[in-house]
């Protein structure tokens, strides 16, 4: 009988949306629902979460508080066993692909990475080759643990009104620490989960085009800022802005790109996206095979006129 | 100190990757095959590390003969010597980790640096199962490697920023793209890559049984995307976002 566990990510205190449409994936298999939180300042994010769930699992912890991944693969892993889970659940997000596998090894599990489309209770859809090709994977082992990718589920509805409980389960020995985190300072929404995002390449020549050219019509669209790995690579903007088969995966409403060229990685990470815009000096640009509406144009000129006239 | 890289022999990044026209796999005919550009980062890392503190390198893949090619671009690298694993293409992550386990029981390296991921599969697991295998801390997606002692601080690209940690040694390391610029093989370094010693292993000699965890059912290529509209001026786009697609 299906049992699933659904590892929940918080982020700053906050449930992180990919749990919500892992949640929603999850969904597509029939079977109780279980989720796990850790960490002792999840409080508020778990109180959120018991209202998808059956059975919300807290594991508040000191020793949970950095998301390191040994600690957090024991933790899961025990869970696992003890709920008789046989789906154990997580985002594709930086996090789920850290962890996970080690739970799967701890579990003794196969896994399914980054799926995209649940075809029955152990058979999934996923990209490969930078999503040159969806792979069709059956995933055999009793216990099957699976990322999702944010973009392609729909988050859960929630108003369940499970029971919260309350677990004491010990992180053990590990031999990983935490030292620091340089967050990147943005006021602007998130990547994953803005409705605009407008995505830079090397066609803005330096981290000015950025500033000068992208940011405004950002600001005006209430956007995510995203890049092509080459800008990130020259340390224009942030690693973090990456979008692409090895950065993020966005599928915004509205993806403008301006002065990328659309190499398959980059095409990878925004493919899904509603409509995309391509502006480009370079009408053979392979963007344009991606975009539903494309400008041959200086972005230089034509960004500063599309915000104009927005 | 001992390092161990790993190195998977993957269709070229700039290939246009396609079906076989019975769909059973994907057409490599034409399709040049490189070291995974994420093993490479690994094998530069590990050569800068010998470098500065001295040890070894040891390169090991998995597959036929042919991912000796990959094997001998890392000794032309630098890398000391190689160990090829004979087996089966298909596997799932779990067998692979459960080979590379074995091969570091056999050689006790002080460090594993493997590919965050390798860009066919883009499953991004093995490493990871491979540190949970042995007990062994990880740190993936790293930025920026520094090994002090018996513990690496390693600055890895997470979401909203980069995250720092420390790791005790043994461990595992993945790498992501920044980590560094891998240099290219001299003429010297390609010649010398011949006369390294290079090491074949079966699934029996290691006394692996793969697993059948996770099974490829089928494969295809996503559905094309109707054609775009390139458009005179912004006049017009701004018009169609409004009316035609309705995203303003
Ligand atoms: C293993 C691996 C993983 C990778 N992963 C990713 C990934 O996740 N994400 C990613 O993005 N890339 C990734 N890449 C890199 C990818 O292959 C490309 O190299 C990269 O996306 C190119 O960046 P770009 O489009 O900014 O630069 P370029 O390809 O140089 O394109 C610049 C574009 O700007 C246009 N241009 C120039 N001037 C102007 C102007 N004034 N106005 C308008 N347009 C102008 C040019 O016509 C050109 O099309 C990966 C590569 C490898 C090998």
């Amino acid at each position: 009988m299906t049992k699933h566990l659904i590892i929940a990510e918080v982020q700053d205190g906050k449930l992180h949306n990919s749990t919500l449409t892992t949640l929603g994936a999850a969904s597509k298999i029939e079977g109780p629902i279980t989720a796990l939180i850790m960490g002792a300042s999840s409080n508020e994010a778990a109180t959120v979460l018991k209202d998808y769930a059956a059975k919300t699992i807290f594991v508040n912890s000191s020793a949970l508080n950095d998301r390191l991944a040994q600690p957090y693969a024991k933790v899961i892993a025990e869970v696992a066993t003890q709920e008789g889970a046989t789906h154990v659940w997580h985002g594709a997000t930086v996090a789920g692909k850290d962890i996970m596998p080690r739970v799967a090894a701890r579990l003794d599990a196969g896994m399914a990475s980054d799926i995209q489309e649940v075809i029955d209770g152990s058979t999934f859809k996923r990209p490969m080759w930078a999503g040159n090709i969806i792979g069709t994977v059956e995933v055999t082992s009793p216990i099957k643990v699976i990322t999702v990718r944010p973009t392609e589920f729909d988050k859960a509805v929630g108003g369940v009104g499970g029971e919260l409980v309350e677990a004491n389960i010990d992180a053990g020995d590990s031999s990983m620490r935490f030292v620091s985190f340089d967050a990147v300072k943005s006021d602007r929404p998130a990547l994953g989960d803005a409705r605009v995002v407008i995505s830079g390449g090397r066609g803005l020549k330096g981290p000015e085009g950025f500033k000068e050219i992208v940011e405004p019509l950002a600001d005006k669209l209430s956007a995510a800022i995203g890049a092509s790995r080459a800008v990130c690579d020259a340390g224009w903007v942030p690693n973090d802005w990456q979008v692409g088969q090895t950065g993020k995966v966005v599928a915004p409403e509205l993806y403008i790109a301006v002065g990328l060229s659309g190499a398959i990685q980059h095409v990878a990470g925004m493919k899904g996206s509603k409509c995309i815009v391509a502006i480009n000096t370079d009408e053979e640009a392979p963007i344009f095979q991606v975009a539903d509406y494309g400008i041959v144009a200086d972005a230089f000129k034509a960004v500063p006129e599309l915000l104009e006239k927005i | 100190m001992k390092i161990l890289c790993t190195v998977k022999r993957v269709t070229d990044y700039e290939a246009k990757i396609r079906l076989k026209s019975d769909g059973s796999d994907i057409e490599t005919d034409g399709v040049n095959m490189i070291m995974n550009p994420f093993d490479e980062i690994g094998v530069e890392e590990a050569l800068k590390i010998k470098e500065s503190k001295g040890g070894e390198v040891v390169v090991m893949s998995i597959g036929s003969d042919d991912s000796i090619q990959q094997i001998r671009s890392a000794m032309a690298m630098g890398a000391d010597r190689g160990i090829l694993v004979r087996a089966e293409a298909d596997m799932d992550s779990n067998t692979i980790a459960k080979i590379i386990g074995k091969v570091v029981t056999e050689e006790s390296p002080d460090l594993v640096l493997m590919g965050k991921q390798a860009i066919d599969g883009d499953s991004n697991q093995a490493a990871q199962m491979l540190a949970e295998n042995l007990g062994w801390g990880q740190a993936t997606y790293a930025y920026k490697v520094k090994i002090e002692g018996e513990e690496a601080t390693v600055t890895r690209e997470a979401d909203g920023g980069l995250e720092t940690i420390a790791v005790k040694l043994p461990a595992v390391i993945t790498t992501d793209l920044r980590l560094n610029e891998p240099r290219y093989a001299s003429l010297p370094g390609i010649m010398k890559a011949k006369r390294k010693p290079l090491a074949t292993k079966t699934l029996d000699e290691l006394g692996v049984t793969p697993t059948n965890y996770v099974v490829m059912k089928g494969l295809e290529e996503p559905p094309a995307k109707a054609a775009g509209q390139i458009l005179p001026d912004i006049a017009t786009l701004v018009e169609k976002l409004k009316s035609e697609a309705k995203v303003l």
